[in-house]
């Protein structure tokens, strides 16, 4: 019974809002809660990445070009069009699903590394375009991002942005877990072994792909958004290369096809460089060791292996 | 006619690096299955190793060549402590751990060297040579002369020699290359170090004109590997015209059309290529078994 | 009436002619065997019927429709299921969930719905469960329903297969040699299967090697060459022509088939 319990989707709800109850109660200060709140938004964009690598299998080496997309979008809509934040925040998250659904019909063709560049290719792009497109992005210093008001309600500060993250995460996360236990994530899980069996087996193998793609770019757009609004700053290094393979870095490290993974791998990799500030120009040396050593080491991630540890324990 | 020209010769220029790091991509994908994205740091080693050494005292030469010799090291690390573990890892991890590899060793750069740009002195002064019209560096005849010496070099090393056959032996069918008494491993280190050493000569010889610093690999990786990809995948020679197109593409284009978007030809290459024609210009076509 | 009659199928892959004007018809029902040396184009075939590849001559159809061109995913909806030679298991999914992929055409339910988890997902969740226990009884591994496919043996993942072949609901199964690799005892069960398939209406076609097996179950057999047939009839009939003989079975394996038919 135990066991049915490590695997059903309200445990997995249950640890994260116990965790996200329990941060603010232990956080010595501000800055801690700031960085938590780095660490749900971050896992928002992670776990769309979970729906499309885990779940699907397909690689996206470009997920923070979505970032991008959400975070100019919130930026760009009051600065420029005159638009609220919160509606340039649903706007902008239309605006990925819809580049990500004229994008993914042909990327979506390929498979294994040709898709992992071609995403990549594609990332690059969007990252040149925000910092190119000057008179409309701020170009590389980027631009400033009004604050965020829902309904009359400006939120602002540490323990405020604290709470709409994990809030934003744990809807992400239920919906995420959702998918995973329905007729469209057997389907997405299917095509990831065997894409041949699933079309075998009535899958309409490129749409599934497709939704998954479009669902990850949302998810990574409404983190852009909320990330930009919190920060009240955006630069085009959002949307950079470096961020795409982190995103990568979080989902596999923390677990592919987990969601409690998303969030322990982005925890992971925002805490860590918190931790070692004293020796910030090791950073990206150890980043880079983190990821060649999980992927060697550890494959399957930290979540799914402690699973497997408890489970073969547990009577 | 006389900017076309310069246009031209720039385009050449970087082109050849271009190609050389394409080339790179190749031997190692070839041996290996990998798409090695470390690749562009060994252009990174050349140039700013020879640029330490040389400041510390050693004649350009021998700092050169020491630093070809580190880049060396660190492909035949890269591929005893990174990829040999791995083997039988998905594309995607390998991607992964060669991203990881290229990350780190950026990361160590930025300690051991600094996070400035760099330049070397041209090897024959730098007083512009008129061509056509135009005018050429002398440093530029270096880098196409160097690169087109690199080409001849290891299309001898593959087609006349015996252990260049096992390389090639060993990219077309490893099973059968072991059968045949071929050491694969050792098969693959040659071709992760030949890589190494020949990013780390094309860095030596392009830093006089376009600089170094700890992370200009990634840049260089990006194009080298859209040349690999034009030319197609695992073709030496797709390599060299790949490398040379793209190269060709970015200086008109940035000539012609816009400056600022000079690095997304590259880019967009890849996507062209992937879309339209994924086997690049010299690939062949190949069957899926169910 | 066939239900499955396919016609004149052509295909080469640059300049080798696989598969040269081979046409056959099933009824509902019927156990139909193809066989032939390896080679000979049995895959491929099987292939064309599936939309796996696009013929370049002939026509399949089946109900009287033609289904050149659909894509695979399509076919199955029309009622045609496959499994196939190198198994092709969801080894990430557990056994009963493999089966629950077969019913995705049979299941009611959006991806909006999915992505909020509205009440109806629940119930389609149950409903499809409970069809795929139902089908893994039918093929014997009901005890295996929630073990990671993975762990299976090779005998219980064929029929795995071709328990998520029969999710769909098909009217035409076509099994890629479905004993492959099979011990005795493991045939005998596929063995068995397929008969009490055919039995209950549907349609059979499969390539098999096992000469036992095939003229053991089979209600017609069609034997290929080089891409060609070479003879197609009962069991008894195909077994005692001399072309085949010749070609394939050998006197050994034509005594072989006269001892499996007793």
């Amino acid at each position: 019974m135990l066991k049915g319990a490590l695997r059903s989707r309200w445990t997995t709800l249950a640890v994260l809002a116990l965790v996200m109850a329990i941060v603010p109660l232990i956080a010595p200060s501000a800055f801690y809660l700031r960085v938590a709140a780095l660490v749900w938004i971050f896992a928002l964009a992670a776990l769309g990445l979970t729906i499309l690598m885990g779940y699907a299998g397909q690689v996206s080496l470009g997920h923070a070009g979505f970032l991008g997309v959400g975070a100019y979008g919130v930026a760009i809509g009051p600065a420029h069009l005159g638009l609220s934040p919160l509606l340039s925040l649903f706007l902008a998250a239309a605006l990925s699903g819809v580049i990500a659904y004229l994008v993914g019909r042909p990327i979506l063709r390929l498979k294994g590394y040709y898709l992992a560049i071609a995403t990549l290719g594609f990332g690059l792009i969007l990252a040149l375009i925000f910092q190119s497109e000057s008179a409309v992005t701020g170009g590389p210093d980027g631009m400033a991002v009004a604050r965020l008001t829902v309904f009359g309600w400006r939120i602002a500060g540490a323990v405020q942005w604290y709470w709409v993250s994990a809030g934003v995460l744990l809807v992400g996360a239920w919906i995420a877990l959702n998918v995973a236990d329905s007729p469209s994530g057997r389907a997405l899980r299917a095509l990831h072994d065997s894409e041949v069996a699933a079309a075998g087996a009535g899958v309409d193998v490129a749409a599934k792909k497709l939704a998954a793609f479009v669902v990850a770019a949302v998810y990574a757009a409404i983190a852009g958004g909320l990330l930009a609004c919190m920060n009240g700053l955006i630069t085009p290094d959002a949307a950079s290369f470096m961020h795409s393979v982190e995103f990568v870095a979080m989902v596999i490290i923390g677990g592919l096809g987990s969601v409690l993974g998303a969030v322990v791998g982005a925890a992971f990799l925002i805490v860590l460089p918190q931790a070692l500030t004293s020796l910030q120009e090791y950073e990206q040396a150890v980043l880079g060791l983190l990821i060649m050593v999980f992927m060697i080491v550890l494959p399957a991630g930290i979540v799914p292996s402690l699973r497997n540890w408890l489970t073969e324990r547990l009577p | 006619m006389a900017e076309f020209l310069q246009l031209l010769f720039s385009g050449l220029t970087v082109g050849a690096v271009y190609a050389l790091v394409a080339l790179g991509f190749t031997l190692i994908y070839n041996a290996s299955d990998v798409i090695n994205f470390a690749q562009g740091d060994f252009v990174m080693i050349g140039g700013m190793a020879t640029v330490f050494l040389a400041a510390a005292g050693l004649s350009l030469p021998l700092a050169a060549f020491i630093a070809i010799l580190a880049a060396v090291a660190v492909g035949l690390l890269l591929h005893r402590l990174a990829i040999e573990p791995a083997r039988g890892a998905s594309p995607v991890a390998l991607i992964m751990i060669t991203i990881g590899a290229s990350i780190f060793i950026k990361g160590v750069a930025q300690i051991v060297f600094d996070k400035q740009f760099h330049s070397l002195p041209a090897f024959t002064g730098s007083d512009p040579i008129a061509l056509g019209g135009a005018t050429i560096l002398p440093q530029s005849l270096w880098v196409i002369g160097g690169a087109i010496v690199l080409f001849a070099a290891l299309y001898l090393f593959l087609e006349r020699t015996l252990l260049g056959k096992a390389v090639l032996a060993t990219a077309a069918n490893r099973l059968a290359a072991r059968l045949v008494g071929i050491n694969v491993k050792v098969i693959l280190a040659l071709a992760f170090g030949v890589s190494a050493a020949i990013g780390a000569i094309a860095g030596v010889l392009v830093t006089p004109i376009t600089l170094t610093r700890y992370d200009i690999g990634t840049l260089f990786a990006l194009k080298g590997f859209a040349a690999a990809m034009v030319g197609g995948m695992g073709h030496p020679l797709g390599a060299v015209v790949g490398g040379v197109l793209i190269g060709l593409m970015e200086a008109l284009g940035a000539g012609y059309i816009s400056s600022t978007y000079k690095d997304g030809v590259a880019f967009l290459a890849i996507l062209l290529v992937l879309f339209f024609m994924p086997r690049g210009l010299f690939g062949g076509g190949s069957v899926e078994r169910v | 009436m066939s239900l499955l009659s396919v016609s004149d199928l052509g295909i080469s892959f640059g300049g080798v002619v696989a598969v040269d004007g081979i046409g056959f018809s099933v009824s509902p029902g019927e156990v139909f065997s193809i066989i032939g040396p390896n080679g000979a184009g049995k895959t491929t075939l099987f292939n064309l019927v599936t939309g796996i590849y696009r013929p370049q001559r002939g026509d399949v159809r089946l109900d009287g429709q033609s289904m050149i061109g659909q894509s695979p995913h399509l076919l199955v909806r029309r009622g045609m299921a496959r499994t196939f030679q190198n198994l092709q298991i969801f080894f990430r999914m557990t056994t009963i969930e493999n089966v629950m992929v077969g019913r995705h055409l049979t299941e009611r339910s959006s991806f909006l719905a999915d992505l909020l988890g509205l009440p109806g997902v629940a119930r389609q969740n149950r409903l499809t469960r409970e069809a795929a226990f139902a089908l893994l009884e039918r093929v014997g591994l009901a005890a295996y329903a929630d073990v990671n496919a993975g762990s299976l043996p090779y005998g219980a993942l064929k029929r795995l297969e071709i328990a998520r072949a029969l999710a769909a609901e098909p009217k035409v199964l076509l099994l890629d040699e479905p004993a492959a690799g099979c011990n005795a005892i493991e045939t005998e069960a596929i063995d068995a299967l397929i008969v009490e398939i055919a039995r209950s209406g549907t349609a059979v076609v499969l390539i098999e090697h096992d000469m036992k097996l095939v003229m053991r179950i089979s209600d017609r057999i069609l034997v290929l060459a080089q891409g060609r047939r070479l003879a197609e009839g009962t069991p008894r009939a195909v077994r005692d022509d001399p072309a085949v003989i010749a070609a394939y079975l050998g006197d050994h394996g034509s005594r072989e088939a006269g001892r499996a038919r007793g």
